[in-house]
Parts: C-alpha cells; structure tokens; sequence
C-alpha cells in the first residue's frame, strides 16, 4: 500500500482523442508559411532561369569572347555588333560617381545624426531624409536633366574650352545635354538616405557603454565617432555601402533619362554613354519581335547585371562578417 | 577585523574635495549637500543601497553628466585646489585627469595595444617610442603584461572578461591621471577575476588616488582605507573603513553594514 499514492489513478489517464486533428491543423499552418517563403525562393529561381535560358540561346549566335571583349555595342544595327563592355563601363562610371557623392555624405549625415544632433533635430531631420529615398526615380531623372546637368553646363562654360585645350581626350569644349556626371551625381543623391539611414542605425546600436568609455579617456565627440562608434559599428556601414553599390548599378531610370542612349565605351564621366539597365529599357519599350537574336540581347544584358550586382553582395556578405564585432 | 593598513596622517594630503555638492537630472535632485574627503593616494569606497547616489556622485569627479543634456551640479569638487565643476573649466581636460573603469568591461573593438594607448593618442601622443613605453608601463601597472605582450596586436575581445576588465584598468591609468574612479569594477566578474582585480587596486593605491563605488560591503571593507555610506542622496557617514564598518556613529550605517536594509 505504501507504493500505491505515487501511481495515478485510471480517470486521470484519460486523454482526449484530439492529437491527430491538432497535427493536421499544424500541417496546414506550416504548409501555408512554407508557401509564402518558398514564393520569393521560387521567383527568383524562375527568373534565373529565364535570364539563364535566354542568354544560352543568345550565346549560340555570339560568341562569349565577343561579348566579354568587344567593344562595340550595337545589337540593332547592321553589322551589329555584341561587345557588353561599353555597358559594363558606363554602368561603372555612373555607379562610381554615385558613390563618389553617397559615401562621403551618407556617412557625414550618419555620424551628425547619432552623435550630434540632439533628439529634436533626429526627430526632424530623420523622417526628412527617409523622404528623399521615397521620391520616384523617374522624377529624379528629369530632376538630372533639367536642373542639374544646365547647372553643371553653366559651371563648365568658363573652364570648359581652357581644360579641352590641355587634355582634349579628355575635357569637351561644352558639355553635353545628356552625361553621366549629372546623372551619376542625382543618383548618389538619391542613394545618399539609403546610406545614411542603415548607417546610422548601426552607429546608434553601439552600448553607450562603449561611446562612455571613450568619453572616459577625454576624446571629444568627433574622436569618440571616429575612432570608436565608427569602427564598432563597421560591418553595418559596410552592409550600407555595398547596399548602395547594389542600388546604384541596378538604378535605370535615372541614367536612361540624363545619362544618354549611346552605348560608349568609356569611364569619363563628361561624356554620354549608355548603362546596362537604360540598355535594356530602350530596347524593351521598342517592337522587338520574340525570339529574335535582337530580343535575346536583353536576357544577356540582364544576366551580367545580376551578375555584377550578386559579386558586390557576395563581397559585402564577406566583409561584414570580417568586421562583425561582438561588444 | 584587524586594520593592518597604516595609515600615516602626517604625509596624507587631500586630492580632492567634495562641498556641498548638489545634483540634478532635470528637476530630480539626486545628490544632497554632499561633502567628503578624497585621500592622495588611499582607496575611498563609495557604498550604500541602490539609487543611493553613489554612482551619481562618481559621475560628477570627471563630469560624465556633463554629456547628457538637463543635467545640473550646484557646488564644488576641488581637484587639487581647482573647482572641477566651474562651468568655464572644460570637461574634456577634466576627463584627462579623472579616468574611470565601467562596470563591465568596455574595451574598443580595437588591438590590445591600441585600447591602452587610446587616452595617449587622444591627448596628441604619436611618437611611437613613448606610446610604446606609456602602454608597457599601464599593462604592468594593470598586471597584464605577460598575459598580453606577445599578443599587443590581437583584438581585445580576445582577453577573457577578467583579463579585458585589467585592460580598461590599463587604459585608464595610461595617461597617469590624479584619480581613477571605478564604478562597481567586479560586478560582470567571476570570484578569481575579482580578486585580483581587487590585488590590484591594492597595488595601483602606491601610485594613484582610487574612488571606486561598490555594491559589495566585503569588498569596500576589503580594498578600501576610507568608506562613504550614502543613502538617499545625501552622505550620512563618511570615515576610515574599519571604523566605519566596525563603529558606525549612525543608526542608518550601523543597519546596513550589518545587513539589515539593503
């Protein structure tokens, strides 16, 4: 009798039959999830494989030395020709201007806003900033075109006929109407929220344990966001940058409308030349019909673009994880 | 407890001086007509319950209240003789003087050499033979040099927590200040660490003036010469530890050193 108390009783080991209802219910729940992840999986995959299949057709008329080495870029044209580096140029040179402008301010306006401004002017300034990443595209690009590069012409009147007697290869007596000067520098402008904005909110995630410490040893606040916060938070300011190389390569609007159609080989970038994206919006507004060699160019365009754009975010995933600190 | 502590007061010399110092965050008065001595060259333990104001009043000896906005002192804290808390006196030179050790162990995402140096660089040291032999003596002073001599280039988030504790300790006895002001130094640490940190606080007492606030009464009775005991804002007690601990001369301090509140 004495072991009996531990022993439940037989009514208390009456479960309900409800196990099997409960497993299908969780089933359907996890498929649903499973459904809306594997969406965004499967869109990529599907467009991979477009961009894959289109350009192997592509690459059966033209040969790969052809494309990755000439450089002619003139697919509509007879004799056409199929060489992607004037794209890839003028997808660099806008890029690097862009960033030229981006970087510098993005970072500037991210220091100032996590280690000066105090709390009423974040509040402000802030939102003000976010603004200017909602703003379309295309109303940037007529914002290059119309303001910015008459602007840049204005300025380079004086000095323009004085640099293109010294370097005529390189300075143009006038600037033209479309260039990727102007372009490029909207875009950084556009690019500059994106920037300031992520590496902002890595500066602030820095423990005020560690913005004290600096403090503590007499740094002012300049030293103490240099050399402290900035390092502390590198792997997100990095992330921002290579978040903004992305957005620049990938940007059309902007370059289709103020950089010029012109596929040119070259990095000046006084001159007018065309980007892989203004490439393959020009050609898919036109008449194209499908399956033509003409119509298979984009797909191969296209693929180099993801291309480049899926080099900087594999160089970027590395470098974080390089600088990721644990405070 | 028997003090072996000799404590000679012919040679003792007063570093600093707190007079009926008030301090507000905002409207909210923290601090209480507070006044105190702090010993040349002795360790002065700051105790007392949580929001009692020790750390507030650690805070004011190098102005980090200064960093937030709405905070105010009424007062004075003479740092050989200057009132540290004059609004002219600029609280970065302050800093300069007065470094602190945190309560967890806050080294920079930086080598261990340039943790130590920090504080040199930052008041215009560069030349590379002086920054070398400033770092060596703070990681000897800072018993940390022969864990740490062979590895001056690796990160400090390398160091155990301990050994990254004695790195900030390092740090903040670089630019030999007049005061170095610990805020609960052993709390994020394990016994071992502790103790040794609390050696050296023992040694470093030759060179430097020490405030250190603690939760720990054994510790203050431990590391400390003199013993604040401060409850609500406002000093109640202030004397030599042993007497203070063994012969309170307030109902309050006699309560909590014997653990009764708290």
């Amino acid at each position: 009798m004495t072991a009996q108390p531990l022993k439940p009783s037989g009514k208390d080991l009456q479960f309900t039959q409800k196990k099997k209802a409960r497993e299908l219910k969780e089933r359907v729940i996890e498929f649903i999830l499973f459904l809306a992840a594997f969406s965004c999986v499967a869109t990529t995959v599907a467009i991979m494989y477009i961009l894959i299949s289109e350009s192997v057709l592509f690459f059966q008329e033209v040969s790969l030395v052809e494309f990755l080495t000439s450089k002619d870029w003139s697919p509509l044209f007879d004799p056409p020709g199929y060489g992607i580096l004037p794209l890839v140029s003028g997808t660099l040179t806008t890029t690097a201007v862009a960033l030229s402008v981006a970087l510098p301010m993005g970072l500037i306006s991210a220091i100032y806003l996590s280690e000066f401004a105090n709390s009423s002017v974040r509040e402000v300034v802030k939102p003000i900033l976010e603004l200017l990443a909602g703003i379309p595209t295309v109303v940037y690009g007529y914002f290059a075109l119309l303001t910015v590069i008459p602007a840049l012409q204005w300025l380079y009147l004086p000095i323009g006929p004085f640099l293109s007697n010294i370097l005529p290869n390189i300075f143009p007596a006038e600037l033209a109407g479309f260039n990727m000067l102007g372009a490029g520098l909207v875009m950084g402008l556009m690019i500059t929220p994106l920037i300031s904005s992520i590496s902002e909110d890595a500066m602030r995630s820095v423990p005020i344990n560690l913005k004290e410490g600096s403090y503590a040893t007499g740094a002012t606040r300049l030293q103490t966001a240099l050399k402290v916060v900035l390092p502390a938070a590198a792997s997100g300011v990095i992330a921002a940058f290579i978040l903004g190389v992305s957005r620049a390569v990938g940007e059309t609007m902007i370059v289709a409308i103020a950089a010029g159609l012109q596929p040119t080989f070259t990095f000046n970038p006084l001159e007018s030349a065309a980007t892989i994206t203004a490439f393959i919006v020009q050609v898919s507004l036109g008449d194209l019909p499908h399956g033509t060699l003409e119509y298979q160019t984009i797909f191969a365009a296209g693929l180099v673009l993801v291309l480049v754009t899926l080099a900087f975010n594999v160089i970027g995933y590395f470098l974080t994880k390089r600088f990721r600190e644990t405070y | 407890m028997v003090d072996t502590r000799v404590v000679n007061s012919s040679v003792m010399e007063r570093k600093a001086e707190v007079k009926n110092l008030d301090f507000y965050y905002g409207s909210a008065k923290a601090l209480k007509s507070v006044s105190m001595v702090v010993w040349d060259r002795r360790v002065t333990a700051l105790i007392g319950p949580s929001g009692c104001g020790k750390t507030t009043l650690l805070r004011c000896f190098n102005r980090m209240h200064d960093l937030y906005p709405g905070n105010r002192y009424d007062g004075e804290i003479l740092l050989d003789g200057v009132n540290i808390l004059e609004k002219q006196i600029d609280p970065i030179e302050v800093r300069m003087r007065v470094s602190m050790v945190f309560q967890r162990p806050n080294p920079f995402p930086k080598s261990i050499y340039e943790n130590v140096a920090y504080g040199l660089r930052v008041q215009g040291i560069t030349e590379k033979s002086l920054l070398d032999e400033k770092v060596e003596k703070a990681l000897q002073g800072a018993a940390l040099w022969n864990e740490a001599k062979d590895r001056l280039k690796e990160p400090a988030y390398n160091l155990s927590g301990g050994q990254q504790q004695r790195l900030c300790i390092a740090r903040a006895i670089a630019t030999e200040p007049n005061i170095v002001l610990f805020d609960e130094p052993t709390s994020a640490l394990d016994p071992i660490a502790t103790s040794s940190i609390e050696e050296l606080m023992n040694e470093l007492k030759e060179q430097v003036t020490i405030l250190i606030v603690t939760h720990s009464m054994q510790q203050a009775a431990r590391v400390s010469d003199y013993t604040a005991f401060m409850y609500l804002g406002e000093m109640v007690e202030f004397n030599e530890t042993n007497l203070l601990f063994n012969k309170p001369a307030d109902q309050k301090t006699q309560d909590y050193v014997s653990g009764r509140f708290g």
